[in-house]
């Protein structure tokens, strides 16, 4: 049993400088406008900015956009600083180069933690602020007149009846110096910032021309795909290719690490091809639990926490076992399965080989490490990365082991000098790995006489994600957080309380899924508090309010405001959850109806507190977004494992997730604040599944304590 | 095999293996790439096109089966109904990481050419087949019913 009783959350615990020996060496070091159509003509004031003589004005972003934001946001900021009109606005992603483009919270360039926009808040504005001040300058020297008789609005830059717009002054503006620390607005003359501005990539996703990893195509390019293990930790033992190769279209069969990949002129003879593999895998080392057999062995584990050594105690305050002693107990187990997270748009990319060099197109999430992953596997420190769009991702491809990038790598190797598109299907998807890991929740309580909590115990076994990846260091020792984050630091006032984690192992390979441990320690917490509360006959939002104390009025703020937003008059279930995840507060009330047996979600009310709101319309659609993730997950999906190890999902039809008729009406307020941005990609998620179990064991009387609610039967 | 048919008011012949999916032929071989991939088995619709001016899931659709037909994608798609589906998804901002955007515009350009003022019912018979993991589907649900609106004048 280790004790470990510091407290972190995800995004300090990211802060901690990321050690990763092997992704140091190469940094994609081209120069970072190569990616871009050529200009010479173009000002430059800074990494982040290009202001063109037709008057646009380029915002690189670095980060990947996946339907977040953050090429609306990020270029905000911007606009804001210089005072630009937001129609002369572009956005286009920022190179791999960490020197440049690291993620101020990572210390690496890469997105997570909801920290986009958190992250960019200051260094973009100051962005802004220099290309402004140098346009001032060059304004100023232009009309004959000082900085201070200059002013700036929507483009233009006006000194009595003289003025300029800032592709005139781009050049004049060149010959600038740039300030060192310019000054930055005060947040009470924001202008932009704070409005419904409309996102700049919507047109383009409108009408087919956004540009997605699938859509680069290169001369000469071959289609490759790879069959994987069937098995996780499987191997391959021997390779048939006689009949693969037979088919048309097919130019080859090569083993690598990851599988056997077949390469192909096209797609559709790729498919072909690997379909008629025959492969003989190597299963000594493989999973071969069923993920039922797995589910009694991590509710053992959590009960029978503090007996193993590879049991940690997180957080202990009080003495629990005393309160417990005696007392009358609450007691409750939640079971959570291993989740794909399924983006639109499967793993792909492609990849270009030659004299030395690799050029890389793919949803990258983590350049730093994909672009170290990719050098190391080729041997070659030349490794030029496109950051493209990605069809979402909600974690898939942030990938501490770059293993994507390293398969793309692994592919080229095989394949030499050219082109090869590498495509995973929506098979490999579900079927590959990289879960969101089977959990199993055990949490005992102690109640007193007035209704207090005098004793919290809980107890979580879980897989890990950090350990064992290049992200190891973060933890510097201690037990992986993302196993448990949101059940420490307990918001809810109780005389005793002790965290411990069961370190559970399978070669099944884990990964964050949209809000990582909050997507199962908020519905535990919360079901069981409210379960408390009911107990102790106490109103849910009131008791909650009693609970939280004085140490939280960002929680108690969206749950009062949630509380005014709800129509509750209706002959249904409500149900409510306060969650605070990613340094963002939000508060949700389902309204659910008994459809025949199973709840239906008519209606979801939502108040999200994340600092000074940039652009209200990407928070709504976060949030709308975020429940129907959450919900989805909740109600539907699953993956299990049958006995031998084999994943019985393959694609959406047994892998089910919400449609538009399964979708409920929301409704999203944003608490005004002062407070710094924080973020809006994945607090939407947590509160929806305790919301609406809450809701319905109110309704019915009947708990909800293994997910999804619905699952598909197995056949 | 050669196989001809009308792509957005051209003529294309392609030859091409006789079970390779419409998709990959849009794709790979017409470079047509507004038409997406995502399931391959007329789960999720992103490869929704019109043929013959009716929704088709392009990736179960071989291209043998389209000899002589009429193929719309969203790089073609175009009148009164497209429009208005177009203006009203870019007026609430729909997308978020655009994807499966294309077939959700070519759907319900599609039922507002059937039906000129869709219920909620009618919303959901139509869209049920599009999946959207961004979970869209509050604001396509708006959009429709504004585009329709729209058009109603």
């Amino acid at each position: 049993m280790n004790i470990h009783t510091s407290r972190r959350s995800f995004l300090t615990g990211l802060i901690v400088a990321v050690t990763l020996p092997r992704l140091a060496r190469a940094q994609g070091r081209a120069g970072y406008f190569d990616q871009l159509p050529a200009s010479g003509t173009e000002w430059v004031p800074n990494a982040f900015i290009r202001v063109a003589p037709d008057n646009t004005v380029t915002v690189l972003v670095k980060h990947i956009e996946f339907g977040q934001g953050p090429y609306t946001g990020l270029t905000t900021l911007v606009a804001e600083e210089m005072d630009a009109d937001w129609s002369q606005m572009r956005a286009a992603a920022a190179p791999a180069d960490v020197e440049k483009y690291a993620n101020l919270a990572l210390g690496m360039q890469g997105t997570g933690g909801s920290s986009s926009l958190a992250n960019s808040f200051m260094q973009m504005r100051k962005a802004g602020a220099a290309a402004r001040a140098m346009l001032v300058a060059a304004a100023a020297e232009r009309f004959g007149v000082s900085a201070d008789q200059v002013t700036v609005e929507k483009g233009m830059l006006i000194s009595g009846d003289q003025s300029a717009s800032f592709g005139e002054l781009a050049e004049a503006a060149a010959m600038q110096t740039a300030p060192d620390d310019p000054a930055v607005k005060d947040p009470a003359d924001f202008t932009l910032i704070g409005t419904d501005l409309p996102k700049v990539d919507t047109k383009a996703k409108t009408n087919g021309q956004a540009q997605f990893s699938l859509d680069v195509y290169r001369d000469g390019m071959l289609t490759a795909v790879v069959a994987h293990p069937p098995k996780f930790g499987a191997t391959v033992a021997s390779i048939d290719d006689n009949a693969a190769m037979q088919v048309a279209g097919v130019r080859k069969v090569a083993k690598i690490p990851q599988g056997v990949a077949v390469y192909a002129d096209n797609t559709h003879a790729a498919l072909k091809g690997r379909a008629a593999l025959g492969i003989e895998w190597d299963e000594s080392a493989a999973e071969t639990r069923s993920s039922e057999q797995m589910v009694e062995e991590w509710t053992a584990a959590a009960k029978a926490v503090g007996n193993s050594a590879k049991d940690w105690e997180v957080e202990a305050t009080g003495d629990v076992d005393q309160a417990l002693t005696g007392a009358e107990m609450v007691e409750a187990t939640y079971v959570f399965p291993y989740l794909a997270h399924t983006p639109m748009e499967p793993l792909d990319g492609v990849i270009e080989l030659r004299d030395g060099e690799a050029e890389v197109w793919m949803g990258s999430q983590m350049q730093t490490g994909d672009v170290g992953a990719i050098s190391a596997v080729l041997g070659i420190d030349n490794v030029r990365l496109h950051t493209m769009l990605a069809g979402g991702s909600f974690g898939r491809r942030a990938q501490p082991d770059a293993h994507f990038g390293a398969e793309l790598a692994e592919v080229a190797k095989a394949h030499g000098p050219g082109a090869v598109k590498l495509m995973w299907t929506r098979e490999d998807d579900i079927k590959g790995g990289y879960y969101r890991p089977l959990t199993v929740h055990n949490i005992k309580a102690a109640l007193n006489a007035d209704g207090t909590i005098a004793a919290w115990d809980h107890a979580i076994a879980a897989q890990p994600i950090f350990m064992g990846t290049p992200f190891e260091g973060m933890l510097q020792g201690g037990p992986d957080f993302s196993a448990f984050e949101g059940a420490s630091e307990l918001r809810y006032a109780t005389a005793s309380h002790r965290l411990r984690w069961a370190q559970m192992e399978s070669p099944v390979s884990t990964l964050w899924w949209r809000s990582v441990g909050h997507s199962h320690t908020a519905f535990a917490v919360e079901c069981f508090v409210d379960e408390l509360l009911e107990k102790a006959g106490k109103d849910p939002i009131e008791g909650r309010l009693a609970l939280l104390g004085d140490d939280h009025p960002r929680e108690k703020g969206v749950l009062q405001r949630v509380a005014e937003m709800a129509d509750m008059s209706g002959d249904y279930g409500y149900g409510v959850a306060v969650v605070k995840s990613f340094d963002s507060y939000v508060a949700q009330i389902a309204e659910v109806e008994d459809r025949g047996g199973v709840p239906h979600v008519r209606r979801v009310w939502c108040a999200v507190d994340c600092g000074i709101a940039v652009n209200p319309n990407v928070i709504r659609a976060q949030m709308e977004g975020g429940i129907g993730y959450g919900l989805s997950a909740v109600l539907y999906s699953e993956i299990t494992l049958e006995e031998g190890g084999l994943v019985r999902q393959a694609n959406w039809d047994s892998y089910p997730i919400m449609r538009i008729q399964q979708m409920p009406a929301v409704e999203v307020e944003i608490i005004r604040s002062a407070e710094p941005p924080t973020g809006v990609g994945e607090p939407g998620t947590p509160p929806i599944g305790p919301a609406v179990a809450n809701a319905w064991r109110r309704m019915t009387g009947k708990a909800l304590r293994r997910l999804p609610v619905i699952p598909v039967p197995v056949a | 095999m050669t196989i001809t048919f009308t792509v957005n008011g051209e003529e294309r012949s392609v030859d091409v293996d006789p079970d390779t999916p419409l998709l990959w032929v849009l794709r790979d071989e017409l470079r047509l790439t507004g038409t997406k991939f995502g399931c391959g088995i007329a789960q999720c619709g992103a490869c929704t096109v019109h043929l013959n001016g009716v929704p088709r899931r392009s990736c179960v659709t071989p291209i043998s089966t389209v000899d002589g037909s009429q193929i719309t994608t969203i790089e073609g798609v175009s009148g009164a109904e497209a429009e208005a589906v177009q203006a009203a998804w870019t007026a609430i901002d729909v997308p978020q990481c655009g994807y499966c955007q294309s077939g959700q515009v070519m759907s319900a350009t599609a039922l507002l050419q059937m039906v000129a003022n869709p219920s909620d019912d009618d919303i959901d018979n139509a869209m049920a087949g599009n999946i959207c993991r961004c979970a869209t589907y509050v604001r396509i649900r708006q959009a429709i019913h504004d585009a329709a609106r729209t058009l109603e004048g």
